[in-house]
This record gives C-alpha cells, structure tokens and sequence, in this order.
C-alpha cells in the first residue's frame, strides 16, 4: 500500500496557510533566516518543509525500553511497515539523530508514529529518552526510509524474524498485514534476553489468539525458553512446520542475520530480506606507533591509506582541494563533515567517534578509518 | 614602527600558550545545555523583537509606535549582527549539530554576504590580527589607522571617512573581502571579482527590497514611517557597530605587528599578539550581550570558537595570568576607550611631523606594560 499521507487529503485551509508561508513575497519578507525560522518560535511543528514531531503518548514496556507516540506536523509523508526514520534529538545541548523504525501499521502511518526504543549501554540518545521522554516533547524526523519493505504484492506466508530492538520493523509489518486480515500463514520468532525484556509481549499474545494463521514463537536467551540456543532449523520448523516455504525477514543483530541466512541457504529457501546494525564503534586506543585503516571521501567516491597527517593535508594529497583558510584550527574555514569514523584533535588531544559530525580537518588526525563527506 | 620586542621568552610564551589552552579546554568540556538555550533564547528576543518593531512601524503615524518600532527593530538588528551572526558564524555553535546555527550556513541581516565575511573576518582577520599589511580591519582600506601605513594626502579626510564608513558601515563591511583598495591600484583587475560583486548584489538587493520597498508599501498609508524607522535602525546599527568594533584593536596601548616578526609563530606568541593587539570595554551584562561579547575583544581572539558569553566567565582568570607574566590588559569604559580611536584616527589624519620615534620618543609614547624598555 503506497503512503496514506497525500496533499488532496488536506483541507483547504490548511493548503492555503502552506501556501502563504511557501510564498516568494513570505521568502522575501522574512529575509535571509526565512519563514520556518519565525513560524516555529510560534508552534515548533510548523514548517514549510522539514519534518518535526511531538510526542503525544511515552510507555515504558521494559526498564530498558520506552515506547513513543509521535503526531508528525504536516511534512511528513507516511511509511512504509519495515522503513526506518532518523529522529533528532537535543541531548545535553547537541543535536544527535538516530534511525528507528516504526513500529506502528502502514494504516495509521499518516497520522501517527510509534517508535520503541531500547537502550543501549552507553547509548546517549536511547538513555535520554528512557530518562526524558515526556508527552510534548518535540523532535525532528527524516522522511521514511530503507528496503526492508512489506512489497506492494503481500507474498502469501511471511515469517519474522528479530533480535532485540530488531522487532520493531517486523512489528510494523505484523500489524499491517493482521490490519489487512492477511489470510495466509505468518510466523513471527522473537529473541530476546527475557521474558521481562521482551517487548510487545501482551500484544503478541493478543494477536496470535484473533489470527489463527498466525504463530509466535519467542526465545529468550538469558532465561528458561522453549527455543534454546542461537537460530537454527529447529527453531525455523517450530515457528512454521516442516516444509515450510515462504518470504523471511529478519532484523537483528549481525549473528542472528547470520544464523537466518545460512539455514534459509541449507534448506535451499530464498534469502531473507535482511536489516541489521552495528554498535557505534568504540574510539580505538591511539596507536602511537603508526597509522591505520583507510580514508575515503565519499563525495568525490576517493580513497587513501590513512597516512597519519591531518585530514585536510590527507585530502590535498588525495587531490581534493578543501576550503581552508588559518590551517591551525582557529577560522572555521575547513569545517567538513565526518561521516563516521574517530578523530583526534590535536588542539585537545580528544578523540571523538560521532558519526555525522563536522570537524576542522586542518586539526583532525585520523585514528582508523574515516569517511568524509568531501 | 620599531621592531617588536617580546617581553617574554620563548619558554615562558610556551608555558604562557599552555595555560591559556587549560582555559579553553576547561570551557570545552563545560560546554552543554545551558549555551544551546541561552543561543536560542537570545535567537527567539531577536526574532520577537524584530516582528514586534515592524509591526509597530506599521503605526508609525503615532510618533510613540514609530519610536519604539524603530528602537525594537534597531535592537534586533544589533543582536543579529553581533551576539548572534557573529558568534555563530565563528562555529562558535557548530558543537551543537544544529544546523541552524551552523557557523557556515549561516546568513545573516545585513548587507554582507556571510560568506565572504567568514572569509576576511574568520580567516584573514582572526590570523593575521593586527599585522600591518595583512590584517585589512586595520583601515578597511579607507582610514589610515597605522603609523606604518604611509601617508597621503587622501588621509587628511580621515576623520570624514571614518564618520562615512560608520553611517554606512553596513555597505563597509559588505565590499570589504572585496579589496577594492587593490582594484583602485590596479593590483587585482575587477573582472576577477565578478562573482563576488554579484554575491554582494544579490545580497544587497534582497535587503533593500525588504526594509526600503516591501515593508514600506506593505503598510499603505504609513509607507514614509516605515521606511523612516527602517533607515534609521539600519542607521543604528551601522553606528554601534562600528563604535564597538573600533574599540576592538585601535585605542591607545593596542599594539601592531610586522609581517617579518610574526613568521613562523608559535602557538603562545599567536596568543600573545592576539592579547596585546585587543582590547576590552567595561560595562554591564545588557551592554556585553548588545556588544555581542566585543566588549570582551581580548577573550574573543585568544578564544574565537568558543561560545562568546562565557567570555565574562574566564575574563579574571586571564586578566591573573596576563598579570603574572607581565603583560597589559587593556580595557577601559566606552567613552574612554572611543575617545582614544577618535584621537588616533585624527592624529593619523596628518603625516609625522618627525621621522620615526626616537628611543627617547619611543619611551615617552604610550606602550603596554609588556614592551621592553627601549
């Protein structure tokens, strides 16, 4: 089903207010800062084009989790079950954007946003939304992304797989197709550390008692569960009876995705649809000794061994031409954004391993890879 | 000018570089919550203050509307010129990751395209400070502001230029990164500036259009009040400005420099040379934030990235180590401080009537405690 949300839906007022604050003469009179700059002073979710949202409900499941409901203001365009969103987030005065994805049915995407996050040990974002999350907090979105789609064409028997926070895309599409009173036969198989770590529990049960083609199965890896163990053809077979054929989506950690994958290839079954995530990399130690990994500018799609030199001296010789201006870490000029990867200033002496931060590459000394946005 | 002798040696300026460094990590790893709110806050008076000043510009029929309409809009300007455009266009915010107070994107209300001020400000002001023949602040290629710069009949106008580059310093600052004093020469030939010529139009043009056309008419009847206020808070601006900018590096016991002396600095006499050629205003918390943390000039290039309202907060502790290493911390009220770049710009407006200072002269002439004795 293509996204809910669509302009013919709007009232005309509000098509008349959008076209007000989109107009050239609003542009001109609002002069350089624009229109979305005065409006949100007013009501933070008025813009003309970004995505905000306010959090209207906060449920915690789990002590290691909190469930949100968002509104989204009139710029958001809906999801598909299985997308992700970046949510941005002020955390101790910086703005930090994380992807989750929606947990919510296709049906009520328009309107209505609901993310589970959990929280990862040293995780920023997810703890500061365990500990604040509040109703009326506002924050920012992307649009829907990703390939870890429900297709158009709903395949017949659909099995979903997750570990973790891995539920929550596959908790999208569950929803969905019990929306659409999906006939054909669903398993749904869950790892989670457990029984009181485990999310969407109540839920889950309720489902599977209203939907007769539909089985969960949960294994809990830190607690007694009927599935022991790591994924395997035992588990497959309990979650959707020998023989079975059919489309799997698994999303979850690197192991599980690899335990998926190779039962699926043994038993001569399609791949599965496949959505995994890294932990943010930890600083590695500074290696006095000499430099490593690779420094790739992912606009000019160039690469280097990282030779040790500041990144901006790195980037000339990789014949890229950067601005610059004091080269000593003062003007701001050379300013670019790191993608991902560690830096070591050698102004402080810190390291910092933030993706999508902007660093002065006249100061920034890579520690293993990088990647630039130059 | 004589060559500059350093009071200190280069031990001591290593050791003096060191701890002015403690001092900026010490506000780094301070930096939080508190400077993010205190931004936007200042942003949201601004942008209040802005609305609220046009708005009662539309009345200005009534002589208490169009008073207070123009000292609102006045004020807004002032703030978006100096605690905000300035401040933020340092990166002074980039930390924050919000992109609306991102150093390089941000553009600002008045006639300078922010880009070419980050250029001659950020880059070429912030590292060549006060180095006659590389730091263009001193003049702005209109005033003689050097007894190193030679003098020609043209200057016997000083004080009449420098009262025109104040009441229209906005249009000053805009053509400044241009260097038209080197087209004039015909060192640079003006086609090669095309790009940025249209870059200050394009500017230019979008700021007339708003204060001087389209708010004007927007307000029908009121149409010569409007423009009225919108000329003289632009007037305003431009003055205040000025004032508080040429109190920065030109009143008595600022000192310059020599291209040759500071070749190859190190890092503690970069921060020497930045202490001794500023200088600091004395005055209430209203007057600092209006003078966008200017009044804190000394703090503000020994530091320029850091956020400029915690320059109050570290002001004693570098004012203790100037004075335990000997060297001057100029500061003084407005009027004094004003007072003496008025008499300089006089002073200057005429040639030598000696040849260079004698050691005799040169001893009587005002210096900062840190020069050695001649």
């Amino acid at each position: 089903m293509p996204n809910v949300a669509s302009s013919t839906r709007r009232p005309a007022s509000r098509r008349l207010i959008r076209g007000v604050m989109g107009s050239k003469l609003l542009a001109a009179l609002t002069y350089p800062h624009g229109v979305d700059r005065y409006a949100e002073l007013v009501s933070p979710l008025a813009l003309t084009e970004a995505v905000r949202a306010e959090v209207v409900e906060v449920d915690r499941q789990t002590p290691k989790s909190v469930t949100l409901t968002l509104r989204p203001n009139s710029n958001w365009r809906g999801h598909r079950a299985g997308q992700f969103v970046g949510v941005g987030v002020e955390v101790a005065g910086v703005r930090l954007t994380r992807p989750y994805s929606p947990a919510g049915p296709e049906q009520a995407s328009a309107e209505r946003l609901e993310l589970t996050i959990s929280t990862h040990p040293e995780g920023r974002v997810s703890r500061h939304l365990r500990d604040h999350a509040r109703t009326g907090m506002v924050v920012d979105l992307t649009q829907a992304q990703g390939d870890f789609v429900l297709p158009d064409e709903r395949p017949e028997s659909v099995l979903l797989i997750s570990g973790g926070s891995g539920i929550t895309p596959v908790m999208a599409i569950l929803r969905t197709l019990c929306e659409e009173g999906h006939r054909g036969p669903v398993g749904f198989l869950n790892y989670a550390r457990s029984a009181d770590l485990a999310l969407y529990g109540p839920e889950l049960d309720r489902l599977a008692q209203a939907n007769p083609a539909l089985r969960v199965r949960r294994g809990y890896t830190r607690g007694p569960s009927a599935l022991s163990g790591r994924f395997c053809r035992e588990h497959l077979d309990a979650v959707c009876g020998a023989g079975w054929e059919g489309e799997t989506f698994v999303c979850g950690p690197p192991s599980l995705v690899g335990a998926v994958t190779a039962v699926l290839a043994e038993g001569c079954l399609p791949p599965p649809v496949v959505e995994t995530f890294t932990s943010p990399p930890r600083a590695p130690a500074v290696d006095p000794q000499g430099a490593t990994g690779k420094i790739r500018f992912a606009r000019s799609d160039r690469a280097a061994p990282n030779s040790g030199l500041v990144l901006l001296e790195q980037a000339e010789d990789a014949g890229l031409q950067p601005d610059h201006g004091c080269r000593m870490g003062i003007c701001n000029t050379c300013s670019s954004r790191k993608v991902s990867g560690t830096v070591r200033n050698l102004l402080t002496g810190e390291c910092s391993s933030s993706p999508d931060q902007d660093i002065r590459l006249c100061v920034s000394v890579p520690v293993g890879d990088v990647v630039l946005d130059l | 000018m004589p060559p500059h002798t350093f009071a200190l040696s280069p031990a001591q300026l290593e050791r003096f570089g060191e701890e002015l460094d403690a001092i900026r990590a010490q506000v780094v790893a301070d930096l939080g919550q508190e400077d993010v709110d205190y931004i936007n806050r200042v942003i949201a008076v601004q942008r209040g203050l802005e609305v609220a000043g046009r708005g009662l510009l539309f009345f200005g029929f009534l002589a208490p509307a169009w008073v207070g309409g123009t000292a609102a809009l006045s004020l807004s300007k002032i703030l978006d010129n100096m605690e905000i455009g300035h401040n933020v266009m340092h990166g002074q915010y980039d930390w924050t990751g919000d992109k609306r107070l991102s150093g390089k994107e941000f553009e600002w209300d008045t006639a300078c395209p922010a880009d070419q001020w980050r250029h001659s400000h950020n880059y070429m002001h912030h590292t060549y400070t006060n180095i006659v023949g590389k730091d263009r602040d001193i003049g702005y290629g209109v005033l003689r502001m050097s007894e190193d710069e030679p003098w020609r009949p043209y200057y016997l106008g000083n004080l009449a230029w420098a009262a025109l580059l104040a009441l229209f310093f906005q249009y000053g600052v805009a053509l400044h990164d241009l260097e038209s004093e080197r087209i004039v020469a015909g060192e640079v030939a003006i086609r090669e500036r095309r790009g940025m010529l249209g870059q200050i139009w394009g500017k230019v043009k979008a700021q007339l259009l708003k204060d001087y056309i389209l708010f004007p008419v927007l307000s029908g009847p009121s149409f010569p009040f409007v423009l009225a206020g919108n000329v003289a808070a632009n007037l305003t601006r431009n003055l205040w400005a000025f004032t508080i900018i040429f109190c920065g590096h030109f009143p008595d016991g600022t000192e310059q420099f020599t291209e040759q002396e500071t070749q190859d600095e190190t890092r503690g006499e970069w921060y020497y040379r930045q202490l001794l050629g500023s200088a600091n205003l004395t005055g209430g918390p209203l007057f600092h934030i209006l003078a966008g943390n200017l009044s804190f000039q000394i703090e503000h290039h020994l530091f320029p990235d850091l956020p400029a309202h915690r320059y109050a907060q570290i002001a004693r502790q570098v004012q203790e180590i100037t004075e335990r290493y000997g060297l001057a911390y100029n500061t003084g009220p407005l009027h004094r401080q004003f007072g003496s770049v008025v008499r300089k710009i006089a002073r200057l407006s005429l040639p030598a009537t000696r040849g260079p200072a004698t050691p005799e002269q040169a001893a009587l002439a005002p210096r900062s405690a840190g020069r050695a004795a001649a």
